[in-house]
């Protein structure tokens, strides 16, 4: 089942009449494909956990509709959409055992649905044994592990075997070792069930390394979404390119002249097919060549050595950030001086972007 | 560190924990233990006399005359009474109000503050107004009964008439004055739920009355648990709620409580009986003990359970 949105936008009222009123959604329109896990990824309060509240029904739209397959569900209430919800914090009932907090929605069922005791037993079972947790039943939510409660919330969300599986940030309350095992984890039973599924993350790591597709929205507005490495590879904007890649993506103050790139007074890059005038250059950390005779001059402020790869930090007047950080692949790693450092950059690896617009702007 | 070391250190520490206790510890002793094991004592003394510190003999001769004393036994009946009416109600209407204000949005604050007034308001003013509107005069029937003749029913003598209309009018007394206490705990212990669960119930379908019972009650009931038990201890100790209604002369009234009666064998009839009142208190103290830890032994149960 593809989840369609049309023109989503939700306005949250001011708290007082001199307030003015927060749009936290702005006029999505995207198209999640069937059977996909799909990333949606932007900073803190940019409204992604709002999108994933009206996708569920807890929040209304302002205006704009939501369809699941070819059914309209604006307006359909969130216990009739067919959806699972994990919370951030899980939101397991502490009262209740695991095996309760499972079979919970199930016993919510009526009419021809209504399943027998063992029935719903047998349900949480299977989907407790989905992931992992089938010798935990009769613990309590306290009793148990962060990773371990939300397996319970992941099992509960799963039980009804909803159309659609939203996370809301399923991974930020694990420590880092947990959190590379549960996204793990969270790939293979979206695999293993087949069902679309979106989570929501501020964190682009996550997102990148276990999502079919990422949405990246910034301030309610739409981005861009493609595959995880199209995205970082083929930014639109340069809000894209800086909030995707650890280290962040070098941005300097260039300018174009003649077909010609300049950062400062250095010639990084020629055959350059933009008309002149200031633009903002974005160099990937991997994008730069230590060359002796490099064009571009900076100065040297240290050396990270990471084991496989060396990062090298180093100043340049037009580097908008404080330093500019490029991973360099340790055999590569020959010094020549103390302290200044010249690079040439790999052309692939840069990319302007418009001074005003900060659009994206294609030069071959 | 030697063992011996650590053992001294423990000692040191723990002294230093009851000088920190003693001053608490000596005024509890002064004024709670000592006057208690007092009263233990004088309830089996016949005839102490305050005046002059003397006594006949020992025995158990003061709680025969108790519990055979006909207005003691019209007191623990009262008392009871109360009890059994007043802990329940107030609490389940507390919490009906305590769920009503908990979901409105406009004009929260204002209802908060006005069902919290009767706890700020003098019992004797509170039991004034009672008189007001309950009492029946050779001028006027009083409010209440204005409305239940206005139902076509005769009116009714509630403060000096039957015992079932005295002991009405003083259970509405006691409920609407630990009502204020108890929705301030419930609305407090309502507001400290997570909205999260509400969410997650609502995506899991569950209906309005699940989520009460399934989730909210769960939730708030060691809040209740607690205004039971200290329900039922107030209760058991109500007597300036009889006395605001009904008057000092609480015996000829028919509308003593166990307090009350301590205190009138204290005091009534110029010096007293400090034994008979002894003995009625250690009663009233044994019959209170129990059923506090019957309520906790049930609150332990149930929440092991659930």
């Amino acid at each position: 089942m593809d989840v369609r949105l049309e023109h989503l936008t939700k306005v949250f009222p001011s708290r007082d009449k001199k307030g003015s009123e927060v749009v936290a959604v702005n006029d999505f329109n995207f198209t999640i494909p069937e059977g996909k896990l799909i990333g949606l990824l932007g900073p803190s309060g940019c409204g992604k956990s709002t999108m994933l509240y009206m996708i569920c029904g807890l929040e209304n739209p302002t205006s704009g509709k939501i369809y699941f397959g070819d059914e309209d569900v604006t307006d359909i209430p969130s216990e009739k959409r067919g959806v699972g919800l994990v919370f951030q914090n899980y939101a397991l009932y502490p009262h209740l055992t695991v095996r309760q907090n499972i079979t919970f929605p199930l016993e919510n069922l009526k009419g021809e649905e209504k399943l027998t005791k063992e029935q719903r037993n047998q349900k949480a079972l299977e989907a407790a044994k989905l992931v992992q947790i089938d010798g935990l039943m009769d613990r309590k939510p306290g009793e148990m592990s962060g990773g371990q409660q939300q397996r319970v919330a992941i099992a509960r969300a799963l039980v009804k075997m909803p159309k659609v599986l939203l996370m809301d940030e399923p991974l930020s309350n694990l420590d880092a070792r947990l959190r590379l095992q549960t996204r793990e984890e969270i790939r293979r039973i979206q695999k293993a069930t087949g069902i679309t599924t979106i989570f929501v993350t501020h964190d682009q790591e996550e997102a990148m390394s276990i999502s079919d597709m990422i949405v990246v929205m910034k301030d309610g507005i739409f981005q861009q979404m493609d595959q995880p490495q199209k995205v970082y590879d083929d930014p639109v904007n340069l809000f894209v390119a800086k909030f995707l890649g650890t280290p962040a993506i070098n941005v300097f103050e260039a300018d174009v002249k003649d077909k010609k790139l300049y950062i400062g007074e250095d010639m990084v890059m020629d055959k350059v097919n933009v008309k002149d005038g200031p633009v903002w250059c974005g160099i990937r950390p991997e994008g730069f060549i230590l060359d002796g005779n490099g064009a571009l001059k900076c100065s040297l402020t240290g050396v990270d050595v990471m084991g496989r790869d060396t990062s090298i930090v180093s100043t340049n007047p037009k580097m908008t950030g404080l330093s500019v950080r490029s991973i360099i692949s340790a055999e590569d790693l020959k010094l020549t001086s103390k302290d200044s450092v010249r690079f040439n950059i790999k052309r692939s690896k840069t990319l302007l972007f418009d001074k005003e617009s900060e659009g994206r702007i294609y030069y071959d | 560190m030697t063992k011996s070391g650590v053992r001294k250190e423990g000692i040191k520490g723990t002294l230093t924990g009851w000088l920190y206790l003693a001053p608490a510890l000596a005024f509890l002793i002064f004024f709670m233990v000592y006057p208690l094991i007092d009263v233990f004592i004088y309830s089996f003394e016949e005839g102490y006399n305050s005046a002059s510190q003397t006594y006949f003999g020992i025995g158990g001769y003061n709680y025969s005359y108790v519990l055979r004393d006909p207005y003691f036994l019209q007191a623990v009946k009262n008392t009871f009474i109360l009890v059994i009416f007043t802990v329940p109600i107030s609490t389940i209407l507390a919490l009906l109000i305590s769920l009503a204000l908990n979901s409105i949005d406009k004009l929260k604050k204002l209802f908060q503050t006005i069902y919290f007034l009767p706890y700020v308001t003098n019992t004797l003013a509170v039991g004034l107004v009672f008189m007001i509107l309950f009492r029946k005069t050779p001028y006027t029937d009083g409010l209440i009964n204005l409305l239940i003749k206005a139902f076509g029913m005769s009116a009714v003598d509630f403060i000096e008439g039957p015992y079932w209309a005295k002991m009405l009018v003083l259970c509405i007394y006691v409920i609407w004055i630990v009502m204020p206490f108890k929705i301030l705990i419930l609305t407090s212990a309502l507001a400290s739920v997570n909205p999260v669960y509400y969410k997650a119930a609502r995506i899991d379908g569950a209906s309005k009355t699940r989520i009460f019972f399934k989730i909210t009650l769960p939730m708030i009931s060691p809040m209740i648990f607690y205004l039971v038990i200290t329900g039922f201890i107030g209760a058991f100790k109500a007597y300036s709620d009889a006395v605001a209604i009904f008057g000092v002369d609480l015996n000829a009234a028919g509308m003593n409580t166990m307090v009350g009666y301590v205190y009138d064998m204290l005091y009534g009839d110029g010096g007293g009986y400090p034994s008979y009142a002894s003995a009625a208190a250690i009663i009233l103290f044994a019959i209170v003990l129990t059923i506090t830890v019957i309520n906790l032994i049930v609150s332990k149960k149930t929440s092991q359970k659930g």
